[in-house]
């Protein structure tokens, strides 16, 4: 018995066993606290298609041994490039939602060859490069969002301000086009958001199909034996550029469908810290830093989510305060330090 | 694979300009920015004597871990998370003066050793990903700190002075007031030079600190430490703890660092008791790399020059941007920028050399081989 558990905490790892009882123990606790269990699983769903594709755009990278993207905040850049040229243009309902994929993807393979050339050269320290790279062009565009030459009165500082505004509305232009579509509502409280879950899953499909053709093959040896595949005669630098330009154009397309979502395009600073929520989901479903599947991506998404909206409300119900914030904190970067400390394998 | 040559045929001209990279770059930049800017002279100066005397130490604990080989410790947050929890407790028990910034410090560097031997330990099993590591760390960190400081303090940790707390009753309040220690140890020395102040006391700390530096690297210790940088496998050969070694080397930065923060803050005065951490190792690590470090090799002298070039932007940086563009806001946006830019570009500077300069070496290997094959 003993050594059975030891055995199950070696397979899936403390810190995600531990997640996962005090998420139990929420759930448990909910009706107790006086919360409607439906609404909390409506959040959860809600917040599950917000932030899958997101999460999802990290697998490419993952796959051919580029690491976690801590660069994410590049694809996600090119997609709030996309959302506003396409309000800009005044483009309404699902018109205007793909013209602003259309749009961000076009900036997303452009920043991703880039950042694809620069993680070539920095080969086994990615990880600590992307960070700062992420950080600096998020930085970078904040200077850009003042700067460049919007003109739509929706989108810029009222009163003859220039530069955009730190919160741009969706409504009126592209909001909730995926959720609303097909929605299903179960009772009073649950809203399926049908459309959006569609897009996620179309997505993981055609990741799922990429990773199965010959270019799709070639990433994930080069991602487990550089060597062996140089000897295959895979170009490897050819294949691990591609996997970024992917990872990017899905983080791109996933960064409008939460803006989608959410209402609202958040600019400047915000985008900041957006991948490290993301790459914990993923090491949460159970990823390390060399290996991820969909099947994380989906797990991770799910577990995530539910505790950033199950302990705000249960825990602030029970010591009357909000701790949600500092438990993110913890829990979304304990759980990337872990996964730092576990790999020994040192790539040459 | 064709840009291989990189470190092995350039001359050394061309090699100059890609290891001073930052630093030219800055001055070029502050060349620029000085006269947009429109300062005085005597504003100038005395604004770059409040910084050398505020971020020196805090940038002179980075040393020694680079030293050691574990590159720049993003891991001093701890250190100053330790400083701020002492300082929050002599503004509790309100002990002012000189007396309350020592009582500061004993106190907080029991809770820095702590912090920085967890740290040493946490980067030993992240070996040849120590900055990523301590990077996140300094992250994870952050959230057991405002567990400690926004939720234990007047809760579990007795705190009696309820000015300092929320009106909830439990929890310190976003900011602190450090009236008792402001500036006491800037003005324990008081030395005027035209209207310009100058901190000769805490001069005299952060040139202690030099010394004590430049001394350790010369004690059994510093030797160890630095062939521990050179390579692991010999130092272990020759009979180093290679493991304690590197957690030493940390906790000692964790320490320093700490007391940096202690005397950022009393030059300041006031505590963001959330934020003023925060930064720390971003803005210590980008000031240190413009002064011309790099990651494997750090000295005194990159210090100073990081200091003065580094905070010399942060002085320009918003006159500048409100002068070209009407807008303050761009110019903080662009230093934001340059700092995240500035560590972004000597990491990958680093780490592409560092791969250039391993395929060299195996390129050697084989070429031997070859020729002993073709004999």
């Amino acid at each position: 018995m003993k050594k059975k558990i030891q055995n199950i905490i070696e397979n899936y790892g403390l810190p995600r066993i531990i997640i996962f009882l005090f998420l139990v123990f929420l759930f448990i606790l909910t009706p107790f606290v006086g919360i409607r269990f439906d609404t909390s699983i409506n959040d959860v769903i809600v917040r599950f298609s917000m932030n899958g594709i997101l999460v999802l755009s990290l697998i490419p990278m993952v796959k051919t041994g580029c690491g976690l993207n801590f660069g994410l905040q590049l694809g996600i850049i090119a997609g709030i490039l996309g959302a506003v040229i396409s309000i800009e243009m005044e483009m309404i309902g699902f018109t205007g939602f793909f013209t602003a994929i259309g749009i961000a993807i076009f900036f997303a393979v452009i920043f991703g060859f880039l950042y694809g050339l620069l993680l070539n050269k920095v080969k086994g320290d990615e990880m600590v490069v992307a960070t700062y790279v992420g950080f600096s062009s998020v930085s970078f565009m904040s200077i850009m969002w003042l700067m460049l030459p919007f003109k739509s009165p929706n989108m810029i500082w009222a009163y003859g301000g220039s530069g955009l505004r730190t919160t741009i509305n969706t409504k009126g232009y592209w909001f909730h086009v995926l959720t609303d579509f097909l929605q299903i509502k179960i009772g009073n409280y649950i809203f399926f958001p049908t459309g959006t879950i569609l897009f996620f899953a179309l997505l993981t499909f055609l990741v799922w199909a990429f990773f199965k053709t010959k270019i799709g093959t070639a990433m994930i040896v080069v991602g487990s034996n550089t060597d062996y595949a140089n000897s295959c005669g895979i170009n490897v630098d050819k294949m691990r550029s591609i996997s970024v330009i992917l990872s990017t154009v899905i983080a791109a397309i996933g960064i409008i469908v939460y803006q989608e979502s959410f209402g609202f395009i958040q600019l400047y600073m915000a985008p900041l810290f957006m991948a490290f929520p993301a790459v914990a989901a993923l090491l949460l479903g159970g990823a390390t830093v060399g290996k991820a599947s969909i099947k994380n991506v989906i797990i991770g998404v799910f577990l995530f989510q539910s505790i950033l909206t199950m302990t705000p409300s249960v825990v602030s119900n029970i010591i009357k305060s909000d701790m949600s914030e500092t438990i993110r904190i913890i829990l979304s970067n304990g759980m990337i330090v872990y996964a730092l400390t576990r790999i020994t394998r040192v790539r040459t | 694979m064709r840009k291989q040559s990189l470190t092995k045929t350039m001359n050394p001209g061309v090699l100059f300009l890609i290891n001073y990279a930052v630093p030219i770059i800055f001055i070029i930049l502050i060349a620029f920015a000085i006269p947009l800017s429109g300062l005085s002279g005597i504003y100038f100066i005395r604004e770059l004597m409040i910084r050398l005397s505020r971020n020196s130490f805090l940038i002179l604990a980075l040393l020694i871990p680079v030293m050691a080989g574990m590159g720049m410790n993003f891991s001093i947050v701890l250190g100053a998370m330790a400083g701020e929890i002492g300082l929050i407790f002599i503004t509790d028990w309100q002990i002012i003066g000189i007396s309350g910034m020592l009582l500061a410090i004993l106190i907080s560097t029991p809770i820095a050793v702590l912090l920085g031997y967890f740290a040493g330990i946490v980067l030993n099993r992240a070996k040849g990903r120590e900055m990523v590591t301590g990077f996140m760390l300094a992250f994870f960190m952050n959230g057991i700190y405002q567990l400690f400081v926004l939720f234990g303090m007047g809760n579990i940790i007795p705190i009696s002075n309820s000015s300092i707390l929320l009106p909830r009753g439990y929890g310190i309040r976003n900011t602190i007031n450090l009236l008792g220690i402001r500036q006491v140890l800037d003005k324990l020395i008081p030395l005027k030079i035209g209207d310009i102040l100058i901190p000769v006391a805490t001069f005299l700390v952060i040139a202690t600190l030099c010394v004590f530096i430049t001394w350790f690297r010369k004690t059994k210790l510093g030797q160890d430490m630095r062939t521990v940088g050179q390579d692991n496998e010999v130092a272990r050969l020759s009979g180093i703890n290679v493991e304690s070694t590197r957690v030493l080397s940390i906790v000692i930065s964790t320490v320093l660092a700490c007391y940096g923060q202690i005397l950022f803050l009393q030059n300041i005065g006031t505590m963001n008791t959330y934020q003023s951490h925060e930064q720390v190792g971003v803005f210590a690590i980008a000031a240190l790399l413009v002064g011309g470090a790099s990651v494997t090799k750090a000295n005194i002298p990159n210090v100073f020059i990081g200091v003065i070039l580094f905070h010399t932007m942060f002085v320009v940086a918003p006159r500048t941007g409100k002068a070209l563009m009407g807008q303050a806001q761009l110019g903080e946006y662009f230093r934001v920028f340059v700092s995240y830019g500035v560590i972004a570009f000597s990491l990958a500077l680093y780490a592409w050399r560092k791969r250039v300069e391993k395929e060299n070496e195996r390129k050697k290997i084989m070429n031997y081989r070859k020729s002993i094959l073709a004999k």
